[in-house]
């Protein structure tokens, strides 16, 4: 049941303006795949040509291997979840779900069955015969997956679906929308600018920027692993540092960063005897050690968030610099004009082409 | 059906459709007109026309006539009817609502009835005038200017009553205790923060007074005697005695939409400038006056509204006077009814038939025009969208004319047939229903249409599912004006019927002129009786007490 989408160089312009230049993306059978990136960076323009509502310039886009360019919406076979939810306003909850089954030729008995298991996978039964304006944003959210899977699509689409609600609706609907997903096993394309939404939901993202993918990888590795500072930047927070090469030794590098710090790091392409590079250290991955092992830095704010606690530093570099601390495993909480020693997890730590600003590290790609 | 890649689907021939609807009964007659007026009976190509008109004293007073009491209208519709808007929505009045719907009832029924009701009244042989002579009070003369003046200012104020009124419950009240805050009150503030926020649309209201009252025939006409304007002069030319010269009524009327399409360009153009979004959370709430503001409040209110409706109330009164030819004669009776239903139905039926034709095409193609110029934004439908708004600057006379000129000849005869004023009526009407089912499509999502596409419908099937239902209240209350205009329309008519397609419009006109004031009460009183039904009807199915204009 579950299909491949196969995109591949494909173009988009708006008279002169170029949203898409050529872009290539593979989303496998079953998988939630999310397009993430700013707004503006065409992760929705992507989607609504998947969908059929903007047309492809250049390239193709394929359902395994049926090419879906030139298919009119209506015959696609796709279910999708829209922004404002787009339920029908002038339909019950359960003509809203009914509405796509009506279309498909199936006996009464068998539409009646089907709406009211999928009003209960999505938990909305209750609300049957209600209009959608005496409904929550959350319970018009069930609705709207509800209407676009209960006719057993080949693909959903979800253009930032979440997006309207509250947070804790949306962390609701989170896991309700993964859950859904991945009982029935149905390829999700999914459109969001929430990176922890994307983190928390993906099998695979898809990180976007002016209409190219940047890199494509599961959210482990994205976070962990990114392939250029965009995505590092754009994917949670981190510190930028200049370093220079110093040397190698028994196959790592070893990395003087501009505070001063020796960092003894493996993997890395190889690389001349003095080039500049970019160090990227997340807040978290610094460790407070002593004088001889650390970087000196001194606390310019502390803000105490419960379970860890987050500081602004100056390393002496010029620019902020951002370190987490559990609480748990805090030894003591220091205050604004302290001074601290830091050291860094040089396992965890990213190395970028000063120039090009994409990885050092062997082994990450963008993608394809 | 079609080839992969050809996007011809059901708006392809909606577009199609309209393309053809407008360039045969709009654009091709236009063009005609504009041909025409640069012609001559010998001459291919000559300014003659406008030379003439320009030239002759009799014309270009007529044009100063219109400008003047055009304007003058304007501006006292202003100074009455935005008072009226700011009390009845800031301050507590009883009877609010009887007040508004009198107000509306005055402002959908003809002008020339308000004038025809005040000659009765005011007139040389005008029971008031009467009255008061034999008490030795000479009233001023109601012909001329003064009298086009007061009716066109009972008629119209509605107009910017009703815009006023709209665009001050969409002011939010915490921007007058802002206001407050910041040390503005009482006149101050209404100066400095309410008016400034409604003022584009003021503006807006008093461009459709301004057309309106340039465009109105039947007024003139009958309360002018000598103080011609221009839709005067448009007519007399082409059913002139001497002969009619279809060439210089075309310049004439050429001249007219030319000055109202300017005055509907400096609105557009100032009203675009000054537009401005408002985040609306707390509507005005009316507060009750006391003392002295509050009588005067009140009666303001009620004087306003007895003037605006005195017209109507007074026609109704005598349709039942019993007559004696074209005379009055003593007592009350059905005579009038009887003498309109036995010599006048077919004028009646008429109006019922073209009536009822003329709608159900506003409707249709109305509803599916404002779903195009919204939602398929292309070349085509911002031209459509110049096209239907289009027949707010021709007037009425001009637009009859139009027709009849382009087809009354072949390849396509259609002067003296049914069709030509259905046609009329359709193109004539259709801005009412497009303009407020495009305003509902607009807050709609586009994303329910591609929802519904998404399950498997086709543009057709979405629309008719899923877009149509959501769209119905935003068609009814724009198709309750279609409907009740087409009722009322006179201008465009009288250039197109003849003896077979009468309607009760013209022939009150004609009874009018003729002196026989006793039917022609009975038939305006019909006329007035189905158009407050309508309006009843209206506020019971969509459960308002209002209309949007």
């Amino acid at each position: 049941m579950a299909v491949a989408i196969h995109i591949k160089n494909v173009m988009k312009k708006y008279e002169d303006n170029v949203v898409i230049h050529n872009l290539t993306a593979d989303m496998q059978p079953g998988e939630l795949f999310t397009l993430l990136g700013p707004s503006g960076c065409g992760k929705t323009t992507l989607l609504r040509m998947i969908a059929g509502f903007n047309s492809v310039e250049a390239g193709t886009i394929a359902f395994d291997d049926q090419v879906i360019n030139n298919i009119p919406v209506y015959k696609r076979n796709f279910g999708m979840v829209f922004q404002n939810y787009a339920i029908f306003p002038n339909m019950t909850v359960y003509r809203n779900i009914e509405y796509g089954l009506k279309n498909k030729k199936l006996d009464k008995q068998e539409i009646r069955r089907r709406v009211a298991e999928i009003m209960e996978t999505v938990q909305i039964t209750q609300f049957k015969d209600r209009y959608p304006n005496k409904l929550s944003g959350g319970q018009q959210q069930r609705v709207a997956l509800a209407r676009a899977i209960v006719v057993q699509p080949q693909v959903l689409l979800m253009d930032e679906p979440l997006s309207n609600l509250d947070a804790k609706l949306r962390i609701e609907m989170r896991e309700a929308i993964r859950e859904v997903q991945k009982k029935i096993g149905i390829t999700t394309v999914y459109v969001t600018h929430d990176q922890e939404e994307a983190l928390a939901i993906s099998d695979r993202i898809a990180v976007m920027n002016k209409g190219d993918i940047q890199q494509i990888e599961t959210p482990e590795s994205i976070y962990s692993r990114p392939y250029n500072t965009f995505v590092a930047e754009f994917i949670g927070h981190s510190n930028r540092f200049l370093g220079i090469v110093e040397g190698q030794e028994s196959g790592d590098t070893l990395i003087r960063m501009q505070t001063g710090l020796p960092i003894r790091v493996k993997n890395v392409k190889p690389l001349a005897r003095g080039t500049e590079v970019l160090v990227y250290v997340r807040p978290e991955e610094f460790i407070f050690t002593d004088e001889q092992q650390g970087m000196k830095a001194t606390v310019l704010v502390k803000r105490f968030l419960g379970k860890y606690i987050h500081y602004v530093m100056d390393c002496g570099t010029g620019e902020h610099v951002e370190v987490t601390a559990d609480t748990s495993s805090a030894e003591r909480i220091h205050q604004p004009g302290e001074t601290v020693y830091l050291g860094v997890n040089v396992n965890r730590v990213n190395l970028f082409d000063k120039e090009k600003e994409t990885t050092l590290l062997e082994g990450v790609e963008s993608h394809v | 059906m079609f080839k992969k890649g050809v996007r011809f689907d059901f708006w392809s021939f909606v577009g199609l459709l309209s393309l053809i609807f407008f360039g045969l009964f709009l654009v091709i007659p236009v063009i005609r007109m504009m041909v025409f007026s640069v012609q001559t009976g010998k001459a291919i190509f000559s300014f003659d026309n406008f030379a003439r008109f320009f030239s002759r004293k009799y014309y270009t007073r007529a044009l100063g006539n219109s400008i003047k009491v055009v304007s003058a209208a304007t501006l006292l519709v202003m100074v009455i009817g935005v008072p009226l808007a700011y009390i009845t929505t800031t301050f507590k009045i009883k009877g609010n609502r009887l007040i508004n719907i009198l107000v509306i009832i005055s402002m959908l029924s003809p002008p020339f009835l308000g004038a025809y009701s005040w000659i009765l009244m005011l007139g040389r042989n005008g029971e008031i005038t009467q009255f008061l002579n034999r008490l030795g009070i000479e009233l001023p003369s109601i012909y001329g200017f003064g009298g086009i003046l007061l009716v066109f200012v009972l008629k119209l104020f509605p107009y910017i009553y009703m815009y006023t009124k709209g665009a001050l419950k969409k002011v939010d009240a915490s921007l007058g205790e802002a206001a407050e805050s910041l040390g503005y009150h009482g006149i101050q503030k209404v100066l400095k923060v309410s008016l400034p926020l409604v003022l584009p649309t003021i503006l807006a209201g008093a461009t459709i007074v301004f057309l309106r009252a340039f465009a109105d025939y039947g007024t003139p006409y009958l309360l002018g005697e000598g103080y011609n304007t221009m839709p005067v002069i448009v007519y007399q030319e082409w059913v002139s005695e001497t002969g009619a010269n279809a060439y210089f009524a075309s310049a004439v009327a050429m001249i007219m939409i030319v000055i109202a399409a300017v005055v509907f360009l400096i609105q557009k153009w100032i009203t675009s400038r000054k537009n401005y979004t408002m985040s609306m959370l707390n509507p005005i709430q009316p507060k009750q006056l006391h003392g002295v503001p509050n009588i005067l409040a009140h009666a303001y209110v009620y004087l306003i509204a007895i003037l605006a409706t005195l017209p109507q109330i007074y026609i109704i009164l005598i349709s039942f006077r019993n007559t004696k030819g074209v005379m009055w004669a003593d007592g009350y009776g059905f005579s009038s009814y009887i003498n309109v239903f036995t010599k006048s139905l077919s004028s009646i039926l008429n109006t019922f038939e073209f009536g009822i034709i003329a709608i159900v095409i506003v409707v249709v193609l109305g509803t599916l025009f404002a779903y195009l110029t919204v939602r398929k934004t292309n070349f085509f439908s911002k031209i459509l969208d110049v096209f239907i708004m289009f027949p707010y600057v021709i007037p009425g006379t001009i637009f009859g004319l139009l027709l009849l000129m382009t087809y009354n000849q072949p390849p396509l005869v259609l002067s003296g047939t049914a069709i030509i004023i259905i046609i009329s009526y359709v193109i004539r009407r259709m801005p009412y229903t497009v303009r407020s089912s495009a305003a509902i499509l607009r807050q709609i999502s586009p994303s329910i249409d591609e929802a519904s596409a998404s399950l498997g419908y086709g543009s057709m099937q979405t629309f008719f599912n899923v877009t149509l239902p959501v769209m119905v209240p935003g068609v009814v209350s724009g198709a309750i004006l279609s409907w009740i205009t087409i009722l009322n329309e006179l201008s465009s008519t009288l250039m197109l019927y003849v003896g077979r397609t009468q309607t009760m419009t013209v022939t009150i006109f004609q009874e009018i002129s003729r002196g026989g004031y006793g039917p022609a009460a009975a038939l305006s009183t019909i006329l007035t009786l189905t158009m407050i039904t309508s309006l009843l009807i209206f506020f019971k199915v969509t459960k308002s007490e209002d209309i949007d204009l």
